[in-house]
């Protein structure tokens, strides 16, 4: 088919007006939810240390989460707005909610650690952190994919799963970055397998993007998502191949991992801006869609009156 | 809730006014008799005391203002095309498009879906509002507007005449920070009047009432335009059966909607808001098993 036409070129979706500290929380949150499980998991099987720690980086990153997205806000001293209303088709408010009973819980938890008191308490925290961990790290793939841009919302199958499989990876690696080999297994495996799935998923959902997902090829997002997947490949490889063996490979596999998440993160960020940017990416996919179905959006002469049997 | 999983064709919201309900209003602006005079971006930008935002050259026709954003509720189109007029004109001359666009005040309004505060609510009048009082400029309306409306206004608060913030900056921020959009001057409807950009439109290309009322119009004008002849003619988004629910502002365009930089075939992010929740909690539950999965298969450490 003909290339898509425009007005001069124009944009027809707004690219979005969010700023760094959206990828980043997207990280620190996703680390942060799986942490939790990580962390509650390990109790649960008897591992005290990586337990504690992974208790501790939940906590960290659940706490560094908040202050990220209020500094995004237009208005920061309004933040709290969030919390006016409780709405399920707002991905944005049900995240607000997620992260704050989240993170509220696993600090009350790494507090009660930190000072060694009220343990029922302690153990009941972390197991509202662990409900809510999961929702958190993978909500932000809703959150992305219900939008107008082309690629976020055209990935909505793929992008809570990606997201979702990234934390767990990040939380893995972080845990291995901060223990002993002998003491790591569970998390160096989590971010094996998990980073496995990420980079598993990047390539699925590439692909069922077809010409929607060439963003990912270019620009900035290509660069970001090429650093994602070698970092990644790299640090699964290490964590597999060496990371029982030494504590340098292990953390050095679990900073790969980490960063590869991250940079993940800020692939499909800035994949949002170069989809909303060329209007092409809009237009014809829909164009093609009502050559194909028809479409209600344009009433044509004559089929004013059936429109009109339709009602208001 | 219901009525995004299961279009309805009333707007979300709309109906628990109650007895304080009115008619549902909207714009038909019927693009046939447009001059591009700018009366409407001129008469908006003043009564609704919204800042300069400069004065560009863009070399693109008649049109300096370039697009809907916060600082342009009406936008005026001009388009150039070598197209016969009328279907049936075999010669090929220059033809002249303009188009008054603004906010389609959508059925299914996903900037209003997908406001975390409540910030954008859904009028009385069934249309979609911005209460700037509540807006803490997250931006997540932006990104989600099919047809790329509201924006955030990034200038100076000082600059921004009529509406002070209430607080001084925080966190350094100085700019208004707010999304801002069309309100089909919510003011005026509820002292009575039209909105500023239809009293100020001198061809009536800008139309104002009750929204059943206007779609009857519009279909009566499309018949007409197709007696006669005009090449094109098309009404958009006036099918409540259409991927928005049908648009409280339609139009009766000359050419495909995109000519207009309009998309051909808006769908609402949020008819599929179900089924993603769904996909994530799958996914959650996914995570908690893998984790939970590296300790079952390979021991505790």
């Amino acid at each position: 088919m003909t290339d898509a036409r425009s007005y001069y070129g124009r944009p027809v979706v707004k690219e979005p007006t969010w700023t760094w500290e959206i990828p980043v929380y997207f990280f620190t949150g996703g680390m942060g939810g799986a942490s939790s499980v990580l962390g509650l998991s390990a109790k649960l099987f008897g591992n005290e240390k990586l337990s504690r720690t992974a208790l501790y980086i939940g906590a960290a990153s659940d706490a560094v989460s908040a202050p990220l997205l209020i500094s995004d806000l237009g208005r920061p001293e309004r933040f709290h707005h969030m919390l006016r209303v409780f709405k399920v088709t707002s991905p944005m408010n049900i995240g607000a909610w997620i992260l704050t009973v989240a993170g509220g819980a696993s600090n009350t938890a790494a507090a009660l650690e930190l000072l060694g008191i009220l343990k029922p308490v302690k153990l009941l925290a972390e197991l509202v952190a662990s409900v809510f961990g999961p929702p958190l790290a993978t909500y932000t793939g809703v959150l992305l994919a219900d939008t107008a841009i082309p690629v976020w919302h055209e990935a909505r199958h793929e992008l809570p799963w990606l997201f979702g499989a990234s934390g767990a990876a990040a939380a893995g690696a972080a845990a291995s970055l901060f223990l002993d080999p002998d003491e790591a297994g569970p998390a160096r495996r989590l971010a094996v397998g998990a980073g496995a799935a990420e980079l598993t998923l990047m390539q699925v959902m590439e692909q069922r993007l077809g010409e929607t997902g060439e963003v990912y090829k270019r620009e900035e997002a290509g660069k970001a998502g090429r650093a994602a997947k070698a970092l990644t490949a790299a640090g699964v490889a290490v964590l597999a191949t060496r990371g029982k063996g030494s504590r340098g490979a292990q953390a050095l596999g679990g900073a790969l991992v980490c960063a590869g998440s991250m940079c993940m993160r800020w692939s499909v960020y800035k994949a949002g801006f170069q989809s909303a940017r060329d209007p092409k990416y809009v237009v014809k996919p829909q164009r093609e869609r009502a050559r194909r179905e028809g479409t209600k959006a344009s009433t044509m002469p004559g089929e004013s009156r059936g429109a009109a049997d339709r009602g208001t | 809730m219901t009525s995004i999983m299961e279009p309805s064709g009333v707007p979300a919201g709309y109906e628990a006014w109650g007895d304080d309900q009115h008619a549902r209003v909207g714009f038909f602006t019927d693009t046939s008799v447009c001059i591009g005079c700018k009366a409407c971006e001129v008469a908006c930008k003043e009564w609704n005391l919204i800042p300069a935002d400069g004065q560009d050259f863009l070399a693109q026709s008649y049109d300096n203002t370039g697009e809907l954003n916060s600082e342009t509720w009406r936008h005026v189109a001009f388009i150039e095309q070598e197209k016969p007029l009328r279907a049936d004109d075999g010669a090929v001359g220059l033809r002249w498009l303009m188009e008054s666009d603004v906010c389609k005040h959508c059925t299914h309004a996903a900037c209003l879906d997908v406001c975390p505060t409540g910030s954008l609510f859904r009028t009385e009048f069934g249309t979609v509002v911005v209460q700037e009082d509540i807006c803490n400029g997250c931006g997540y309306c932006v990104p989600a507007c099919p047809f790329g409306v509201i924006d955030k206004r990034d200038m100076k608060s000082t600059a921004n005449m009529g509406h002070q913030p209430d607080l001084p900056s925080f966190l350094g921020k100085k700019e208004d920070g707010r999304v801002w959009k069309c309100t089909l001057c919510y003011d005026r409807l509820k002292g009575g009047h039209e909105p500023a950009c239809a009293k100020a439109c001198p061809t009536k290309s800008i139309q104002f009432g009750p929204l059943d009322e206007l779609r009857e119009r519009a279909d009566q004008r499309l018949e007409k335009l197709q007696d006669e002849g005009w090449n094109g003619a098309q009404l958009y988004l006036r099918d409540p059966d259409d991927g928005i629910g049908g648009a409280g502002a339609f139009f009766l365009l000359l050419d495909d909607p995109e000519v207009y930089g309009l998309p051909p075939d808006p769908v609402v992010t949020t008819a599929f808001l179900g089924q993603m929740w769904t996909n994530m909690a799958a996914a959650a539950a996914a995570l908690a098993v893998g984790v939970v999965g590296g300790f079952v298969f390979g021991g505790r450490k």
